[in-house]
């Protein structure tokens, strides 16, 4: 999270030919703020790597849950935010990652009346079969995704939500059906992320399956985090936001629109499936209840929360979204209007869910760029004393997506001229 | 035979009310450039407030309470929030209204949890006979006052000053308001308008053959938004189209489940959807909707 300042509509200026005509202290500033990002992110790194030390398993069960959930959330947010695509499918492709995942790793056998298939392969081999058979999923679906535009695609993308809610319901031997099946312990070379098998002590604190977890969903999450910032600093992502912007313009220079949002439509699905499984582990089972459109829903509401095109700020919203129901359930006591189980007030969940619902509308009311907007406001005003209030106005939301539909401005130009 | 008279019968039954909810979709996209995804709980509002109001207020009072506080609660969501975005990107738009969604949905499963709201028709559940096919009274009813209604709103919509004011400002949006059309009304009134379409649909489909109001009723709203896509998202007689289409192979989908077992139980629900895909695969505007062009 060091440095989601340089986003595309200013990263030019920070490139070796803007430098060079920047007044000394505009490049001395830019260095402090580089080391300060630099020292920041070495100290997150340092809480995140010894978390486990000093937390119970609640915490760090959540806090796989929103590894989990940070990986869908900037998978979604490369498609919605940086593509343009909206798209409500995202609990589909999750779920064909959960569900390859346990249908590869998981043993053949019964459970109950339903008899279950199972390839038994490693955990590992399950996790890669789920990344890339959403991957597939996605590329089935992109001829749809890459000719349909915007708010088209987001409509046609609901019928794979329950398309997909429909399979895990009825093919039983693979998804468990409507029951669900329990997901495989996740283990690497012979270290299963589990409770046993082997034993393991840190600094006299007992590494069990949450602790283990926890390592596994940071690896993951920030893998997926550099992926996505790199991708859309190179070519494909330029030409991505580019063709977001206007189609035409995009198609002009050179770019293959319809390649492009085929590609990224199969990308944001491999996000979402590497998700999918994460979530299977984080819940330990599957079933079709999981993956219904509310989940996708939820989804959505991380991306736009955290700030549409950020990467930051997905990961952000992502851990807003996931970890607030979960802290009411656990406070449901100390947190106002906030009831347990059976007491009078509103449940946990849907405590959160009006508080989403509420942020959605305030955030895209007043302020589109969301958490990460505020975020770089402040880091702004943090790095630059005094300068934060005075200054001309940045270009007001470097998300173009919240911007209004810029393709709207050739058709006016050519009727001025 | 009879068997598939029947079930198309029953298909424009259901047509017809898909047709009233995609019409609300489509009129809203026109005048607002706002796909509402709100629509799913305002039918239930709809539906619950019909519900629980014909207890004090008998059948019909509270059926005009019904649509009147459907009619509000688009009229709020336009006015407080739709208005002040007038220009913003249509995925925003489309996202503010499902964080709208979420709130009330959220509420009205919170009041309705796990009952099954009744609402006591006057016309009851007996079906009647038309030659050799049954339909439920409940459904004959509403084909009559869905199209009378559809009927009336395309005269509306072809005659009327509101109408006209409408098909100008979503011909040209800066034009119709050089003109004097004000903008922010028109989309006002739509938006009343497709509440009080949600609402008639709410009150029909609550009743026989289905049980009652239960939250499951918010996914028919959502069966609904393929009817309004494979029509077109601009076009009013795609929306008519669309609806019949959809509600026709749903029921001839779940008429014949037996025949189609090999794609497992509750295959109707999401026939819907495989229809709307086929569709966007051949036409990516729908059947009726325009082309969208680009000038540079």
């Amino acid at each position: 999270m060091s440095s989601p300042t340089a986003r595309t509509t200013e990263a030019p200026a920070g490139g070796a030919t803007g430098s060079g005509t920047r007044p000394a202290p505009a490049r001395r500033r830019r260095g402090v703020r580089s080391l300060v990002g630099l020292v920041v992110l070495l100290a997150l790194l340092l809480v995140a790597l010894a978390f486990p030390l000093y937390f119970g398993e609640f915490w760090l069960r959540t806090g796989f849950a929103v590894f989990g959930a940070i990986v869908g959330a900037i998978g979604l947010n490369l498609l919605v935010g940086n593509a343009g695509q909206l798209s409500l499918a995202h609990a589909f492709f999750l779920a064909v990652g959960a569900t390859s995942y346990v249908y590869v790793s998981g043993e053949p056998g019964g459970l109950g009346v339903a008899e279950l298939d199972g390839l038994g392969l490693p955990p590992l081999v399950g996790m890669v079969v789920g990344v890339l058979l959403a991957g597939l999923a996605g590329l089935i679906f992109s001829p749809i995704a890459a000719r349909l535009r915007g708010i088209y695609l987001g409509v046609a993308s609901l019928a794979l939500v329950f398309i997909g809610i429909h399979l895990l319901n009825t093919w039983t031997p693979v998804t468990g059906g409507f029951n669900g099946r329990a997901a495989p312990d996740f283990s690497l070379f012979g270290f299963t992320f589990g409770n046993t098998d082997p034993q393991l002590w840190v600094l006299g604190v007992p590494y069990r399956e949450a602790e283990r977890l926890w390592y596994l969903g940071l690896v993951l999450a920030i893998g997926a985090y550099v992926f996505a910032r790199n991708l859309l600093r190179s070519r494909p992502g330029r030409a991505m936001q580019t063709a977001r912007d206007s189609e035409v313009a995009a198609a002009v220079m050179g770019v293959n629109v319809q390649g492009y949002k085929a590609r990224i439509f199969m990308i944001s699905s491999m996000y979402a499936g590497l998700s999918g499984v994460m979530l299977a582990l984080s819940i330990g089972s599957i079933a079709p209840e999981s993956f219904g459109l509310e989940l996708s829903i939820l989804y959505l509401a991380m991306i736009v929360l955290g700030g549409l095109g950020s990467v930051g700020g997905a990961a952000l919203g992502a851990a807003f979204v996931v970890a607030l129901p979960l802290v009411f359930q656990r406070y449901a006591d100390v947190v106002p209007f906030v009831g347990g189980p059976g007491e009078a007030g509103l449940a946990p969940g849907e405590a959160a869910r009006f508080l989403f619902g509420v942020a959605i509308i305030l955030v895209i009311l007043f302020e589109p760029a969301g958490l990460a907007g505020f975020a770089h406001r402040f880091r702004r005003r943090l790095t630059r004393p005094g300068g934060g209030t005075t200054t001309p106005p940045p270009p007001d939301s470097p998300e173009g997506s919240t911007r209004p539909d810029p393709s709207d401005r050739p058709a006016q130009g050519s009727t001025t001229t | 035979m009879n068997q598939f008279l029947s079930l198309l019968l029953n298909g424009v039954s259901l047509g017809a009310l898909y047709a009233l909810i995609a019409l609300g979709f489509v009129i809203i996209f026109k005048s607002s450039e706002v796909v509402s995804f709100t629509h799913g709980s305002l039918l239930l509002l709809g539906a619950y407030s019909i519900a629980r109001l014909s207890g004090p207020l008998g059948f019909w009072l509270a059926v005009l309470a019904g649509l009147l506080i459907t009619a509000v609660a688009a009229f709020l969501v336009e006015r407080l929030i739709i208005n002040r975005l007038r220009g913003a990107a249509v995925i925003s738009l489309a996202i503010v209204t499902i964080g709208v969604d979420i709130i009330l949905l959220t509420e009205l499963v919170r009041r309705i949890g796990s009952d099954i709201l009744n609402v006591p028709h006057p016309w009851g559940g007996q079906s009647v006979r038309i030659g050799p096919v049954g339909l439920s009274q409940n459904r004959l009813i509403a084909i009559l006052v869905a199209g009378a209604l559809i009927a009336a709103f395309f005269a509306a919509f072809k005659y009327s000053s509101w109408g006209v004011a409408m098909r100008a400002s979503a011909e040209d949006g800066e034009t119709a308001a050089l003109m004097g059309i004000r903008q922010g009304r028109v989309s006002a009134v739509s938006w009343v308008v497709a509440g009080v379409l949600a609402g008639v649909a709410a009150l029909f489909l609550v009743g026989s053959p289905t049980p009652g109001v239960t939250p499951a009723n918010y996914a028919v709203a959502l069966r609904a938004f393929p009817a309004a896509i494979l029509g077109g998202l601009d076009s009013t007689g795609g929306a008519l189209v669309g609806g019949l289409l959809i509600g026709i192979a749903e029921a001839l989908a779940a008429g014949y489940q037996d025949q189609l077992l090999f794609l497992g139980r509750g295959f109707s629900a999401i026939v819907p959807f495989i229809v709307m895909i086929a569709v966007l695969l051949v036409r990516p505007s729908g059947l009726f909707g325009t082309k969208e062009l680009t000038r540079v």
